[in-house]
């Protein structure tokens, strides 16, 4: 398994996940370590439980069993009010697609998680034009999602997860719906910047080219992590 | 030619002007950086068969302060001989040799845990996959090092590929293999 005798305690720790959709077990007792600062690629086959497992890390899904720890809280304990503000400040997230607000242009868009963290508005669309240039689509800031190129719009994702400096950025298939280039280049962004924050990432992929920008991977199974030995 | 072939890699190296052994052989070690180094004695070997076939010449020698060196300068019939090689269509290979899948049948065969070694040999391939991505990504790779690390990445992956298959088919192959 990834625990470890002695060594950093992990940011997060997730402890015999169990969570069924509907009757269909999407993790059956997945257990796993995030340590601060590394990236973490979560593979397997689909259907495995890699994005539920992202889910529950990301205290978006509570699991029906088991235990997610983050820097000493329980994630399935905390009210609804705590994991929001938790994902409004400590966590992001970027998916395949579909996740910018399509009425919103790119600076607003990385905006609003500032803006809802309290920023003034001139402050948060400053740091969001600071943080799209970063990403290399600041010359994109006033078009709306749909007049972006895929590689486009997920840099401008890729923005706004990291605009509040989360801890953590969990990304389910980001370059999933990407051709070869693009998909390089939003993961040559992704981690260089992670790496300068000290941001951790957790990469869901079933790209084993995608994986390799990880520092470490986990394989998952039929809703459960396989033993370490297998995979490393 | 069949493998891969240093005296046409010579040749083009040569392409851009005289040169002697030792340079052609940093040359060819920087622009093809994944590729195996050149030993000097083979490059050494291969200029005087280039010679000997009238492909190349010797331009004469010199010592600039160090050890002597000869320069070598392609002939016209070595630049011909170039252009048809650079021009001619690499054969797609009809056997591929694949140790990962023989290991896999013998260790079905020997009774072994063929599984466990898909497993050990994932890890390795991403392992080298991480090294290339990470040499691919650095902000000083120039372009050369990123197509090679990405010809070498891309034929990694196959592998991982066809090993994440085989892997989910082995109660199948270990059926197929014990019945035989």
């Amino acid at each position: 398994m990834n625990t470890k005798a002695e060594g950093p305690v992990p940011l997060l720790a997730a402890r015999d996940l169990v969570k069924t959709y509907g009757g269909n077990p999407a993790l059956r007792g997945a257990s796993a370590d995030l340590y601060a600062g590394e990236i973490l690629a979560v593979t397997g086959p689909s259907g495995s439980g890699k994005s539920t497992l992202l889910h529950c890390l990301a205290g978006i899904v509570r699991p029906d069993r088991g235990s997610v720890g983050y820097r000493g809280e329980r994630l399935h304990q905390l009210s609804e009010e705590r994991l929001s503000e938790l994902r409004r400040t400590d966590f992001g997230v970027v998916f395949q697609f579909g996740q910018l607000i399509p009425e919103l242009t790119a600076v607003d868009n990385v905006a609003l998680p500032l803006l809802l963290a309290g920023t003034a508005r001139p402050a948060a669309r400053e740091r969001a034009g600071e943080w799209l240039e970063r990403f290399g689509v600041r010359g994109q800031q006033d078009q709306r999602p749909g007049e972006l190129s895929g590689g486009q719009e997920q840099r401008v994702a890729l923005a706004r997860a990291l605009v509040t400096g989360p801890k953590v950025v969990f990304a389910d298939e980001p370059t999933g719906a990407l051709d070869c280039l693009a998909g390089e280049q939003v993961m040559t962004a992704l981690v260089h910047t992670a790496r300068e924050c000290g941001t951790a990432v957790v990469l869901v992929t079933h790209d084993d080219r995608t994986a390799a920008y990880a520092d470490r991977e986990i394989r998952m199974s039929d809703g459960a992590v396989l033993p370490a030995e297998v995979t490393a | 030619m069949i493998a891969m072939s240093t005296r046409h890699i010579l040749l083009g190296l040569l392409a851009g002007g005289p040169s002697h052994g030792y340079d052609l052989k940093r040359r060819h070690d920087e622009r093809f950086p994944q590729a195996r180094p050149l030993a000097y004695g083979q490059v050494y070997t291969t200029l005087q068969r280039l010679v000997r076939d009238g492909l190349a010449e010797v331009e004469g020698t010199g010592s600039d302060g160090g050890p002597e060196r000869t320069t070598y300068r392609s002939t016209e019939q070595g630049d011909r001989e170039l252009a048809r090689w650079a021009a001619e269509i690499a054969p797609p290979a009809p056997f591929v040799t694949n140790e990962i899948f023989a290991k896999v049948v013998v260790s079905i065969l020997a009774g072994g845990d063929p599984a466990a070694y898909l497993g050990a040999q994932r890890a390795a391939h991403l392992e080298r996959m991480r090294r290339l991505t990470a040499l691919k990504t650095d902000p000083g790779a120039d372009l050369a090092t990123v197509l090679s690390a990405d010809y070498a990445l891309n034929h990694l992956d196959a592998d991982l590929r066809w090993m994440t298959t085989t892997a989910a088919r082995l109660t199948t192959l270990t059926a197929e293999v014990d019945a035989t």
